[in-house]
């Protein structure tokens, strides 16, 4: 398989040079200094990685760079708008629904999913969508009141 | 009110003249001969295990009226850079805006012994209040020489120095003119008093919060160095284990790799962390292994090595006798172990994840042979460590690596790497007898723990002449501090006797306690946490349980109500609610001491219901997060915690004591659902047989 040498990331074509396949995780923090994202495993099991490939989370450890072509990626740090935060940004800060925080791109990454495709969650479908995504400190409270503090906020996370 | 009034200009000598005879108690040093001074008396930085007296090493004012504070603590996720910055800002005073504290850097910061044993609410902020009262004395007596008025007129606000009678004031800045104070910290400088906190003892939320939720923040794993490549350790088939040979041939060749071996220490360092998992892959070793004591044989084995006077026979008139076990856990704190290491000719830099940054500088000199003053040791904010991040392995390996190749490298152990190298909370086996009259006063006490520690071992009632022993044993697996210590397995083995022993008197298991207890910190926190949880006040539907406990861990008094939920179709136990009463003293920032009570609950009920180490023959069997279940969203009871603050008491830390009431608590909540007593952690690691 030939290298990945362009990646579509929080609105930009970024250039890289990278073997096909290797994870999207090392590549969007060695190569494009986007180390927003996090590893915690690098089995799939805890979602500190995860960042959205079309509006879909994903599991950037477990994903080769080869395998996204065109599509587009956003990381933590393509969800500030014009220097505005992201409403589950701001809700995260408002919660302080965080600790050590090492989990938190993760949890915002994939909350932000959440509230795209359902932007008024029950609890059970929060603890449901939310439950590949480990806080070791335990901080899971917060962040279910993050999310729906986020939902009420923006209406249904719609910015 | 008029924000500035020029002050006169005067330099050292003008200052020393005004306070000439005898009555020279601060001046201003330029900035090289302030550095020789400090140098000399070993002052920021420096080596010498001490803290410094000069109040330069803690604080600094810069001409713009920023205040940087220096601290060797470090950041894990207990929000101290939020608490420290709150006391600062409280006693100066000044904008929380104008403080920034410099944490865990060996260069820069004041040597301390590490982050542990919830020590740095009630020692080091003290510590910084002090030097805030000092700094702020200093900045009086430099506007009263300035404007030669009383300094019993001048006032200390908001980062400025205020004469309210000639509606003067002027910046903290523009008075130092960013040089530094030179006088030592003082222990007679007035404090403010909890009562009169207007800063500290407020909610603020995490300080830098903005640069986690954006990921701005660079933890140790984030940092990159130009040129650096990426490391990775071959490890041993097992514990104990010898190399036999390696053919590293394949590694050796692959472009961009570079394999390392230095005796037992084999890696290999790459291009990428893709082509360094690829080349350890391709190495290949032979390892020769010798047999270890496995879990099935733990607790026998643990009795049998025990240390000290044979094991104790408990006392014969004892009416209950009972033993209780608890499994080792891992930390696995969701940052691994990581570090970027760098050398400048003989000088060695290494950014890492640490709970004690000046003891992995120790570390670094001894495994490196190389002196102290030759290693900066820059510890970020760090993803988490629970008493599991005292060591510095990461940190000695990336060095060695980066020596090796000349270059600098990173390291970031995998999550299997981190269940299986890193040390473990002990596993131990603990004793109860006692005896109790009928109306429920305990008249005899005896607890023997075997190796999983002393902390918590003394039970914090009254009961006469208690006897408790701890008895070190010989572990299998290498263990260590885990947030409160032995704490949880003596509270969890004590709360669960105490109930067994009302119980069998028939007992209200809160009333027996509570005519065991006279503190008044004590009986204040179960009274609360009972009320809010309205303890025996509805009646129990079928298949709940409700249990508590109480403890005391580090100048810390809980009390911990929980109810459980049984499903005995498929024997899933949940925890469906939490009420933690928590007192220790004077409150912080009661928005983190609640989050902080909060997340050790979760935490605490992952060691509670399932997590566990399991072992074999010098191997771990599953050191994964599909194998180590921690908790999830889906395990989270509703959390209800109660802060009692005094005002008048001093700060205690609480970044450990609120685990421990929670796996007694569940413990006893599950007998009262099912009269099934359980006696070991993890609790149901494969679900309840009812
Ligand atoms: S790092 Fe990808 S799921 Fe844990
Ligand atoms: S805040 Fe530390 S892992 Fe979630």
């Amino acid at each position: 398989m030939s290298n990945v040498t362009l990646l579509h990331v929080n609105g930009s074509a970024r250039a890289c040079d990278a073997d096909a396949a290797r994870p999207l995780l090392s590549v969007l923090r060695d190569d494009l200094a986007l180390t927003g994202t996090k590893f915690g495993c690098g089995e799939g099991q805890c979602g500190a990685c995860t960042v959205l490939v079309d509006g879909v989370p994903v599991r950037s450890c477990l994903t080769p760079c080869g395998s996204i072509g065109p599509q587009k990626i956003t990381t933590i740090e393509g969800l500030a708008r014009d220097g505005h935060l992201h409403a589950l940004q701001e809700a995260f800060l408002a919660n302080g629904a965080m600790q050590c925080a090492y989990c938190t791109s993760g949890m915002i990454m994939s909350g932000v999913a959440l509230l795209a495709k359902n932007p008024h969650p029950s609890d059970e479908e929060i603890v449901r969508f939310m439950d590949g995504n480990i806080c070791r400190c335990g901080v899971y409270q917060r962040i279910l009141a993050a999310i729906k503090h986020a939902a009420a906020a923006t209406n249904g996370g719609a910015k | 009110m008029k924000t500035t009034s020029a002050i006169a200009p005067w330099n050292r000598r003008r200052f020393l003249q005004t306070f000439g005879g005898g009555l020279a108690v601060l001046w201003f040093l330029d900035d090289a001969h302030a550095q020789a001074e400090s140098g000399r008396r070993g002052g920021r930085g420096g080596g010498g295990q001490r803290r410094p007296p000069e109040l330069a090493a803690w604080l600094q004012i810069a001409a713009d009226g920023t205040v940087t504070i220096f601290t060797g603590k470090a950041e894990c996720g207990q929000n101290i850079r939020t608490s420290l910055t709150q006391v600062v800002a409280e006693e100066l005073p000044a904008p929380l805006a104008a403080i920034k504290l410099v944490m865990g850097d060996t260069a820069l910061t004041p040597w301390d012994a590490g982050t542990f044993g919830s020590r740095t609410t009630p020692d080091m902020a003290p510590q910084l209040r002090k030097v805030a009262a000092t700094a702020r004395e200093a900045l009086v007596d430099l506007a009263a020489a300035a404007w030669q008025v009383d300094r019993v007129s001048l006032l200390a606000a908001d980062g400025k120095i205020v004469h309210a009678a000639s509606h003067r004031s002027v910046g903290f800045g523009e008075l130092t003119k960013g040089e530094k104070l030179l006088v030592n910290v003082s222990d007679s400088a007035p404090t403010k008093p909890a009562t009169a906190w207007k800063i500290a003892g407020t909610s603020l939320l995490k300080i830098n919060g903005r640069d986690f939720v954006t990921g701005a923040h660079a933890y140790a794993s984030d940092i990159a160095r130009p040129g650096m490549w990426h490391g990775r350790v071959l490890r041993p088939a097992a514990f104990e284990a010898t190399l036999v040979a390696l053919d590293a041939s394949a590694a050796a060749a692959m472009p961009g790799v570079k394999v390392v071996h230095e005796g037992n220490f084999i890696a290999v360092v790459a291009l990428t962390e893709h082509l360094a998992a690829q080349a350890i892959a391709a190495l290949r070793a032979e390892w020769k292994t010798t047999p270890q004591i496995s879990e099935r044989e733990l607790f026998a084995h643990l009795r049998a090595t025990a240390r000290g006077a044979p094991p104790v026979t408990v006392e014969s008139a004892a009416t209950l006798r009972q033993t209780y076990t608890v499994a080792y856990i891992a930390h696995t704190p969701l940052e691994p172990r990581a570090a970027v290491a760098e050398w400048q000719g003989d000088a060695l830099t290494v950014w890492t994840g640490s709970q004690r940054p000046f003891g992995v500088r120790t570390e670094l000199a001894a495994a490196l042979h190389v002196s102290e003053e030759k290693i900066r040791v820059i510890v970020p904010d760090t993803g988490s460590g629970y008493g599991g991040k005292h060591t510095g392995e990461a940190a000695v390996e990336a060095a060695r690596l980066a020596r090796a190749v000349g270059r600098p490298v990173k390291l970031v152990w995998t999550r299997e790497e981190e269940f299986t190298w890193a040390y473990v909370r002990p596993a131990g086996v603990i004793d109860l007898a006692s005896t109790a009259t009928a109306d429920g006063l305990v008249t005899a006490w005896e607890h023997h723990n075997y190796n999983s520690g002393s902390a918590g071992l003394r039970a914090p009632y009254e009961f006469p002449g208690q006897r408790t022993e701890y008895h070190p044993a010989r572990s299998p697996l290498k263990q260590g501090s885990y947030r409160a210590l032995a704490a949880t397995a003596n509270h969890f083995a004590r709360e669960t006797h105490l109930d067994e022993q009302a119980r069998a008197l028939r007992l209200d298991p809160l009333e027996f306690r509570l005519k065991n207890l006279r503190e008044s910190r004590a009986r204040a926190v179960l009274a609360a946490a009972a009320k809010r949880f309205g303890w025996n006040q509805t009646p129990r539907a079928p298949d709940r349980g409700c249990g508590l406990a109480y403890g005391l861990d580090k100048g810390g008094h809980l009390a911990t109500f929980a109810e459980v939920a049984i499903d005995r179709a498929t024997g899933k136990v949940s925890v469906v609610r939490v009420v933690q009463a928590f007192e220790c003293g004077a409150v912080l920032n009661p928005a983190h001491l609640k989050n902080q009570n909060e997340g050790a609950i979760v935490q605490g009920l992952g060691a509670a219901l399932f997590e566990a180490v399991r072992f074999e023959n010098g191997r771990i069997l599953n050191p994964h997060f599909a194998g180590y279940r921690v908790p999830r969203f889906s395990d989270t009871p509703v959390i209800d915690v109660l802060l009692l603050n005094r005002p008048d008491l001093p700060s205690a830390g609480a970044g450990e004591a609120p685990i421990i009431g929670i796996a007694p608590a569940v413990g006893n909540a599950i007998f009262d659902a099912t009269g099934v007593r359980l006696r070991s952690l993890p609790l149901v690691p494969n679900g309840l047989k009812v």
